[in-house]
């Protein structure tokens, strides 16, 4: 008998209703003390700073205007500081829900480059976790930027996408919105256009 | 983490979990990859992730009988839920975030979305969160949820249940699960319940009666353990 672990608690939908309880405005209701949020770089915090936008389609092409995202990225030097305070300018993690009209934005920096477990290094991204009613399990994905092109050309997890064609789907296009650089990321879960979703 | 960089994650069952295709819960239809999942090494992109420790947590945030108070107690029956979070290999995991939100004992959730005919009820929110403790514990005090209707099926009910996230020691570690009550007949009916094939992975979404948890003349309880992917260090890797 190989050696047996316990076995990890089965996931279930986050369901319609998630932003009661994770992202409590989005829901119509007061906000406690303190809450993780979508502004993950205050305005003062060092690093370019970015917008980033996007909306979410179902397989018919339809917006899905219940999601709820989770973002993980290194800060400007690469660095993953773990310790999330609201004190701080600038925190490696943050939380969307998308709007009633199905867009969804985070207020960060652009990330640095941070090695993979061999050293090799990987162009910025930022970790991205798609939670919905319809989605048992979250779905995993990861944001490059496009314009970071010899270094997304080169990067050892994008290029573990056997079709390169289906690379593009990680790729946010940066655009300017109100005269601020952003990136616009769209999240197809199904479809012509499907976003590649990572098993890790 | 600050092993993170030494760590590995033990690789998730997915035949454990639900597919993401699950037709008779039908919203799946339409939001689930057509493609397959692309296996990744884990980097310290994944095996790193947030500690909120240092969130600041309001005096109730764990209690939901007094923390949308607004002058009365929620009606419903009163419950402990609480348990304790360990990994694959039985560690405790301390310190760490659960989240939970839930309908009120009528069924109905105070969300802007939700118009369902059960009144909202007006001292109760149904939100909670709390931090493990040092072993791994953690505990919130609540209503009952009501079962209720569902656009699915012509006539689906959910089971009642409580939304439970967890966040563990990084994003490979995250989870957002729901718990069920013991005894309730609504389970094995329950479309999102049979997303899960494996009838022991439904068992363990379970909770069970607590009796010795339980304050007498005050309110039941029931148990609620969970378990996250192991973590593990890694041996002669890389090198």
């Amino acid at each position: 008998m190989p050696v047996q672990l316990l076995p990890e608690t089965p996931s279930q939908t986050a369901g319609p209703y998630v932003h009661i309880g994770l992202a409590l405005e989005a829901a119509g209701n007061p906000p406690r003390e303190q809450e993780i949020c979508h502004v993950m770089a205050k305005p003062g915090a060092p690093g370019e700073h970015i917008l980033l936008m996007g909306h979410l389609y179902d397989g018919n092409g339809q917006l899905i205007r219940d999601a709820f995202l989770e973002f993980w990225q290194a800060n400007h030097e690469g660095v993953y500081d773990t310790g999330y305070a609201l004190e701080k300018s600038f925190n490696c993690f943050g939380r969307t829900a998308t709007t009633d009209v199905g867009e969804w934005t985070i207020n960060t920096v652009k990330p640095g480059v941070v090695k993979n477990a061999l050293g090799f290094p990987m162009a910025g991204h930022i970790n991205v976790s798609v939670f919905a009613r319809g989605i048992n399990i979250h779905l995993q994905t990861r944001l490059y930027f496009d314009d970071e092109t010899e270094a997304n050309a080169a990067d050892p997890v994008l290029n573990l996408i056997e079709q390169p064609h289906r690379r593009e789907s990680l790729i946010a296009k940066r655009c300017r919105v109100d005269g601020k650089l952003a990136y616009r990321f769209d999240i197809h879960l199904q479809g012509e256009s499907e976003t590649v979703f990572f098993d890790f | 983490m600050s092993d993170a960089h030494e760590s590995r994650f033990v690789i998730r069952d997915r035949n454990w979990h639900p597919k993401a295709l699950t037709p008779d819960y039908k919203t799946s239809v339409l939001r689930s990859p057509r493609q397959a999942l692309v296996s990744i090494p884990q980097s310290l992109s994944e095996t790193s992730g947030p500690d909120f420790s240092h969130l600041k947590m309001g005096r109730h945030d764990n209690d939901l009988l007094l923390n949308f108070n607004q002058g009365g107690l929620p009606i419903g029956e009163r419950i402990i839920v609480a348990g304790r979070v360990c990994d694959q290999y039985g560690k405790p995991i301390p310190h760490t975030l659960v989240e939970m939100w839930q309908a009120n004992a009528g069924g109905r959730y105070r969300h802007k979305k939700d118009s369902y005919l059960a009144p909202l009820d007006p001292n109760f929110g149904g939100v909670g969160r709390t931090l493990t403790d040092r072993d791994g514990n953690y505990s919130f005090r609540t209503v009952k949820p009501g079962p209720y209707p569902w656009r699915n099926g012509p006539n689906d009910w959910r089971p009642a249940h409580i939304h439970v996230s967890i966040s563990g020691p990084s994003i490979a570690t995250r989870l957002i699960t729901q718990l069920y009550f013991e005894g309730d007949p609504l389970i094995p009916m329950c479309p999102i319940v049979k997303s899960i094939s494996s009838q022991e992975a439904v068992q363990s979404l379970i909770a069970k009666l607590d009796m010795s948890m339980a304050n007498p003349m005050d309110c039941l309880a029931y148990r609620f353990d969970i378990v996250l992917r192991g973590q593990r260090k890694t041996h002669f890797e890389n090198c």
